[in-house]
């Protein structure tokens, strides 16, 4: 089985980190996976996004043109990838930034104001995990199986002590996410 | 062993320091400069030396100088900047001197792109620099690979006294993948023809490229080129995947290798008898293993990200017994899966 | 009998390939004086330019390296980085060092680079046959000047002491000279001073020396020293530039 993700949003929405948290969490399940973003201008507040695939054999190109999941933080991103998603792919879309219609049938979109509900929660900045939370919950076996349990492990792994705090609220974010 | 989650130029930076490298001289440029940021922070701390250079010109004669001096150095750079080295490389070559040149390539030519490519095939194989020479070129296809040829060029370099370049380009640096760092002692070997001082203790070494005679110059030329020949007989490396019955082989090294492995995974699930053929040195070029895995072939596919620069060796390598077709995108193009595909079912209907 | 003359150890027993009455020779042997008084031939590192000291490390007893043009700065770099134990210079002309090599040579400096450089200039680039230099004085004739440098067409000079003194990283910029016993014995000292910066890790020294090209200049190798007192000394004033001390006090407030 092969998984294509893309994570796409503005540069600074954690497009990129959200794409990583997922890549490692792959690993620590012994899935073989690869992890490749766009780089360039788009880092400067431009559009960023990563191409993440997961799969149970050597990944062979990490460039994801078809993706089975597209996590969408903005219009722009909605605009870009929304024609390249699979048919009967699954799309997780932050509506309180992206308003693009969505007109294709033969795929699942999920809808959710992640920026908006984190920012309730004191959680600002977090959407991307937010949608990662909703993604976990809706596309399990896609995912390899990988869950809360595991994304928390990689949070306590990849991020420096020195912003432990960060560890907690992204464990809540993806609480939040999973929850809706 | 522990497996970790790094990118293509943090992992060859690692790796680097992990092979004994001491010296690295650089200067930056996108999409490279993942390597000199990793060795900012970590090469002092491990006993080593980091220093961005004013130029890059500057950077590839600090590392002629580490390298004179005997200690394993390093250089990185992105397509427009190893144009820039290319003097120090020849002057390196003529010199005798072991060193690593890293090339994370980008489109060209002129400033060209940022974006992924693998246009520098000619620069890095036919002549990057002036005069006779030639220097090994691995080509990593993943994150692990990068780490493993690292060690590789190192070791090489050092063997035969001459440069070895690591061709990666914008996506291997970029990529992510988990991968794990051989525990493995490095030898480094004596070099007593270094110049760090005589101590008092020999005669004086000269580093040296400028022959006045002919006939030294000659000689000094032809001396290189039987380390060559062994390099020749020794070095070649490379990778077959469902080549013994494939009629249609698709050549293809580095990043686009991955994309054409995965368009042959999708061509055998079809049925059609494809192969990915996937040299891992381009020079020297693994004639051998190519002739092999084309055995059963009747139609060579060259997959690049630039505009055919493989083709001819592959057709020399064949000794043109076989038709060398081209598909390829540049410019910083990716070429999806689909699109190889594409080309291997193309060429499945007209040879069936 | 007592030898009262002999040749310095650090210089190789060979003869050269300079042109009779070129003072190359005269700054080799400071060179080679200065490396044997301070007992250093052993850790001594020397990087040749492209000009028409090339070949000099054919000459001197050390370990020698020879540079692309331009490039002994960064060359140097290399050495001393990958081994801050050994003592290292470079010989460099005016061309190699001014003109070509002008990025190498101002950042070596602004890094304060703890190396040793011999700059030689003798306004014009002697190797190729006398073209026009860096430091070719505005009326000089050369091959690539032949009505004379004029500066309304090929600019000016560079006076490399007078600009490297700005360079925060420098430790020594002296200009000497070697047409007369007094001069020559002022270069040595300013060449000892620059290895000795070294040693005692002061950062970067450079010791410019005026020098002739007979040849070149089309005069004998006694009008060539009178030229250069005649007209390099009062176009490139002899003197310090910069001094270690003053660099040190500035550093270390």
């Amino acid at each position: 089985m092969l998984t294509e993700i893309i994570i796409s949003g503005f540069g600074g929405q954690g497009a990129l980190f959200a794409g990583k948290c997922l890549a490692y969490s792959a690993m620590m399940k012994d899935v073989e996976i690869s992890w490749l973003p766009s780089y360039g201008p788009e880092m400067r507040g431009g559009t960023a996004n990563c191409s993440v695939c997961l799969s149970d054999e050597p990944i062979g190109s990490p460039l994801v043109t078809e993706p089975d999941i597209l996590i969408a933080m903005n219009d722009p991103s909605v605009d870009k990838f929304i024609n390249s998603v699979k048919s009967g792919g699954m799309v997780f879309v932050d509506s309180s930034l992206a308003t693009s219609k969505i007109t294709r049938k033969d795929i699942e979109v999920f809808r959710l104001s992640a920026s908006q509900l984190a920012e309730e929660k004191k959680l600002g900045g977090m959407g991307n995990i937010v949608l990662l939370g909703k993604a976990i919950k809706e596309c399990g076996k896609m995912l390899f199986g990988i869950d809360a349990k595991t994304l928390q492990e990689t949070f306590a792994k990849i991020i420096p002590a020195k912003r432990a705090a960060l560890i907690e609220k992204n464990s809540a974010a993806l609480a939040l996410g999973a929850n809706i | 062993m522990e497996k970790v989650l790094m990118k293509g130029n943090e992992a060859l930076a690692e790796a680097a320091m992990r092979a004994g490298c001491k010296c690295f001289f650089g200067y930056p440029i996108t999409p490279q400069t993942e390597i000199s940021a990793y060795l900012a922070k970590n090469m002092a701390k491990r006993g080593g030396v980091f220093l961005q250079a004013e130029s890059e010109v500057a950077a590839i004669n600090m590392v002629l100088g580490a390298a004179s001096a005997g200690v394993r150095a390093m250089t990185s750079s992105s397509s427009p900047g190893i144009s820039l080295k290319s003097e120090g490389v020849s002057y390196i070559a003529a010199s005798d001197l072991p060193c690593v040149i890293v090339n994370v390539q980008r489109g060209g030519p002129g400033l060209g792109g940022i974006q992924p490519s693998q246009s520098d095939y000619f620069q890095a194989t036919k002549a990057l620099g002036h005069g006779d020479f030639q220097m090994i070129v691995y080509v990593p296809a993943s994150v692990q690979e990068t780490i493993d040829m690292t060690y590789l060029a190192f070791n090489m370099a050092d063997k035969f006294r001459t440069p070895v370049m690591i061709l990666s380009d914008g996506l291997l640096g970029q990529m992510m993948e988990p991968v794990v760092f051989p525990t493995v002692d490095v030898q480094i070997p004596d070099k007593p023809w270094a110049c760090c001082g005589h101590e008092n203790k020999r005669s004086h070494n000269i580093i040296n490229s400028l022959y006045l005679q002919p006939d030294i110059l000659e000689k000094s030329v032809n001396e290189r080129y039987e380390r060559y020949e062994i390099i020749k007989q020794t070095c070649p490396m490379a990778e077959s995947d469902f080549c013994e019955d494939a009629e249609i082989v698709v050549a293809a090294f580095g990043a686009s290798a991955r994309v054409a492995k995965s368009a042959v995974n999708a061509a055998r699930a079809k049925g059609i008898k494809a192969g990915l053929f996937r040299p891992q040195t381009l020079v020297p070029f693994p004639v051998e293993q190519l002739n092999k895995a084309c055995e059963k072939a009747k139609v060579v596919l060259s997959v690049e990200m630039n505009k055919g620069q493989m083709v001819e060796d592959l057709r020399l390598a064949l000794n043109c017994r076989l038709p060398v077709e081209f598909f390829g995108r540049h410019g910083g193009i990716i070429p999806s899966v689909r699109e190889v595909l594409g080309q291997i079912e193309q060429i499945h209907e007209r040879i069936k | 009998m007592s030898v009262v003359f002999d040749k310095p150890h650090a210089l190789c027993d060979v003869a050269t390939h300079y042109c009779p009455g070129c003072t190359h020779g005269i700054i080799h042997r400071l060179v080679a004086e200065v490396i044997d008084e301070l007992q250093i031939e052993g850790k001594t590192v020397g990087v040749c330019p492209v000009g028409c000291s090339v070949m000099a490390y054919d000459y001197f007893n050390c370990d020698m390296i020879e540079a692309p043009h331009g490039r002994a700065p960064a060359v140097a770099t290399g050495v001393k980085r990958a081994k801050p134990d050994t003592v290292v210079f470079t010989y460099q002309g005016d061309g190699d060092l001014a003109a070509i090599g002008t990025c190498e040579t101002v950042h070596a400096a602004a890094r304060g680079e703890n190396i040793t450089i011999i700059f030689v200039n003798n306004t014009i680039y002697g190797m190729t046959g006398g073209q026009m230099a860096p430091t070719t004085i505005p009326g000089q004739i050369t091959q690539t000047t032949p009505y004379g440098r004029e500066p309304s067409v090929q600019g000016f000079p560079i006076k490399v002491c007078e600009m490297l003194a700005q360079v925060d990283g420098v430790a020594l910029a002296q200009r000497v000279s070697v047409d007369s016993v007094p001069h020559i014995r002022e270069a040595k000292n300013a060449i000892r001073k620059a290895f000795d910066n070294q040693i005692h890790k002061r950062g970067f020294s450079i010791v410019e020396v005026l020098s002739t090209c007979p040849t070149n200049w089309g005069l004998s190798p006694e009008q060539s020293l009178e030229r250069v007192r005649s007209e390099m000394i009062p176009y490139f004033p002899l003197g310090v530039y910069k001094d270690a001390a003053v660099w040190s006090e500035k550093v270390e407030g």
